[in-house]
């Protein structure tokens, strides 16, 4: 059974994002870039299913600019057996990758498709749900458990108050979430036999896919600077300035 | 910072696995080791279970294989840490003692103990040093002779690291009486336990208090003849070779520690503030931060240019004796200045800065102190 890993790469977690001059997107021109650490479980999740002898090969895809190999190479390098890389300079949005990963899907044919739930840049959640609207499979969203025998996936998932279990046939799109597992640590020797893995390059136009943007970016700002707050000397005196100066309640 | 020209994308792979080891496992730990004098052999063994103790030996015995730029890379990002002790009881062992077994080692030696170096289960220190003689190699005066189908050492070694709780010692001695300066020495693997080996005293230092520091003492320490390591009388050449790396990792550690004071420093200057306005709306002390990263930088490319002439298999005795020059000194005018700038904060114990700055005032000092580098410099200024 294959497994597609799908991974994005993003500005790393560490970076403190700033917007550019022009309010057009954020700066990424010699910006630390990472992969997503939410797809950073989900590889480590496949591979580890691979390791329990229940997938057979780890395919991991990203889709993007030439740059993504890096990040494709880290997911080799943790224990992905191969890499596809969907090569364009094009804006992608949620959409876009989804119909991109569908294509992949048709190519290689997996049972189960592993996503982050969310990448850290846009925060979009969406990509996961998409690719498994487009391609009629179950979605199981939000993993913090996994378990896949005899042709189910048997997922935990973290919703508001608490754990739900839901149980999907093959196949199934499933995004993870943070509690799922620790990804390992990348080893030297790994790093060096990442090197020497298949990496295939593709573009959009081979998979008969329009990545175009169907939805435009008006403007990109800082959140506003937090200012110094002021204390209350009691509950009435709050109560008075929520009602009558803030006019939240 | 831009990246060498010489670095790959395996490169920035590397230093993603070294910070977030730093990260989880060495720096809220770091405190406690300094207390206690040494770092536990648990972390030791970690590195080498990620592979990072045998960068340039060989795979069979569990090596990456890799060359010097790694080694450098990996230097580097170890040396991010604020732990200076930390950083060196993993470099002396991987790239001051380990290559005296891994250069001259005979195949039965390697066997016997590389394996086990690479996964840390051995932790190496070398011993040439003496109470009197440090970069003066050629007038140490341990000795070893020869005794039926062994050797017996006597002698005193001094400023060891990894002595205290190493396993493995690299130990220079002469080997022959007659001869004087250079020739005449050999080296010898000793393992700990070896009755006539004794740990004289723990050293107490300004800084590195994270790292052991041993005088070691030989009283008839009786070793088997298969225990010398390399060809006999030919010892010094092995250990000048061996200086060119371990010159490159002290660089590599200085380089490392700036980058970290500076990052320190930075933060701290931006958040700081003084008469209405943030100690970096200061020019002066913006201008000076500027110029130090400018000569962090330059130090840096001429720390990776330094090992790609090592990958190259060029000559550089005068390239790495003046990086290591350059570099210790540098440390220290970048430390001086970060602790400055950090002001009371800067003085304090609780603070990183402040026990950088006391790991930094060796790298001017071991491996070759500046005025012993500056001299290897000066003689081949005029060929």
């Amino acid at each position: 059974m294959k497994v597609l890993v799908p991974i994005k790469r993003v500005i790393d977690y560490n970076v403190k994002v700033r917007v550019k001059a022009d309010g057009t997107g954020v700066e990424t021109a010699n910006v630390k870039m990472s992969m997503n650490p939410f797809d950073e479980i989900a590889v480590e999740e496949a591979v580890r299913l691979k390791e329990a002898g229940v997938a057979t090969e780890v395919v991991v895809v990203s889709c993007g600019v030439a740059a993504c190999q890096e990040t494709l190479r880290t997911a080799l390098a943790i224990g992905a057996d191969r890499a596809l890389l969907v090569e364009t300079d094009a804006e992608l949005q949620p959409l876009a990758v989804a119909k991109l990963l569908k294509a992949i899907v048709a190519k290689e044919g997996p049972q189960i498709a592993l996503l982050g739930k969310q990448a850290i840049d846009d925060d979009a959640n969406q990509t996961g749900q998409m690719l498994a609207a487009l391609l009629g499979w179950p979605q199981a969203t939000f993993a913090s458990k996994v378990k896949i025998a005899d042709g189910k996936a048997e997922v935990t998932r973290e919703v508001d108050g608490g754990l739900e279990t839901v149980a999907t046939k093959l196949p199934v799109v499933i995004t993870v979430d943070l509690r799922l597992n620790e990804p390992r640590y990348v080893t030297l020797p790994n790093i060096m036999k990442a090197k020497k893995k298949p990496l295939e390059t593709l573009k959009p136009d081979a998979l008969g896919v329009d990545v175009a943007p169907r939805l435009a970016t008006l403007k990109v700002a800082e959140p506003p600077k937090r200012k110094g707050g002021v204390k209350v000397p009691d509950a009435a005196a709050l109560v008075d300035k929520l009602r009558n100066e803030a006019k939240v309640i | 910072m831009a990246d060498a020209v010489y670095t790959t994308p395996e490169h920035a792979q590397l230093r993603d696995t070294v910070a977030r080891f730093l990260a989880e496992e060495v720096e809220p730990h770091g405190a406690a080791w300094e207390a206690q004098g040494f770092v536990p052999r648990a972390v030791i063994r970690a590195l080498g279970r990620l592979g990072l103790l045998g960068i340039t030996y060989p795979p069979e015995y569990g090596g990456a294989g890799a060359d010097a730029l790694t080694a450098v890379v990996f230097q580097e990002a170890l040396a991010r840490s604020t732990f200076g002790g930390f950083v060196i009881t993993v470099l002396v062992h991987t790239d001051m003692a380990s290559p005296h077994l891994a250069h001259a080692g005979s195949r039965p030696q390697l066997d016997r103990y590389l394996r086990r170096v690479i996964a840390g289960e051995l932790v190496t220190a070398v011993a040439v040093t003496e109470p009197d003689a440090g970069s003066d190699v050629a007038s140490i005066r341990t000795r070893a002779r020869r005794d039926g189908d062994g050797w017996v050492l006597d002698g005193a070694k001094m400023f060891i690291t990894n002595g205290v709780h190493g396993d493995l010692y690299f130990v220079a001695a002469r080997t022959d009486a007659e001869s004087r300066g250079a020739r005449g020495i050999s080296m010898f693997v000793v393992e700990k336990g070896t009755p006539g080996l004794r740990v004289g005293r723990a050293l107490d230092k300004q800084g590195w208090r994270s790292s052991d520091t041993a005088e070691l003492v030989f009283e008839s320490c009786r070793i088997p003849a298969a225990n010398l390591l390399g060809e006999e009388n030919r010892g010094f050449y092995a250990i000048m070779r061996n200086f060119q790396t371990e010159r490159i990792a002290l660089a590599a550690m200085a380089v490392g520690h700036c980058q970290t004071a500076l990052a320190l420093t930075l933060d701290w200057v931006a958040n700081r503030r003084a008469f209405g306005a943030t100690l970096f709306d200061k020019q002066a002390i913006r201008q000076r931060l500027a110029l130090l990263d400018a000569k962090v930088q330059a130090a840096r490319a001429f720390l990776y240019h330094c090992a790609w002439l090592v990958t190259q298999e060029r000559e550089c005795v005068r390239e790495v004796s003046a990086l290591k020059a350059l570099t210790g000194e540098l440390a220290n005018e970048v430390l001086y200045a970060c602790q400055q700038f950090h002001g009371g904060m800067g003085y304090m114990r609780e603070s990183a800065i402040e026990r950088l700055v006391r790991d930094a005032r060796v790298l001017a000092i071991g491996g070759g102190a500046t005025e012993v580098m500056l001299e290897e410099v000066a003689k081949r200024l005029r060929t």
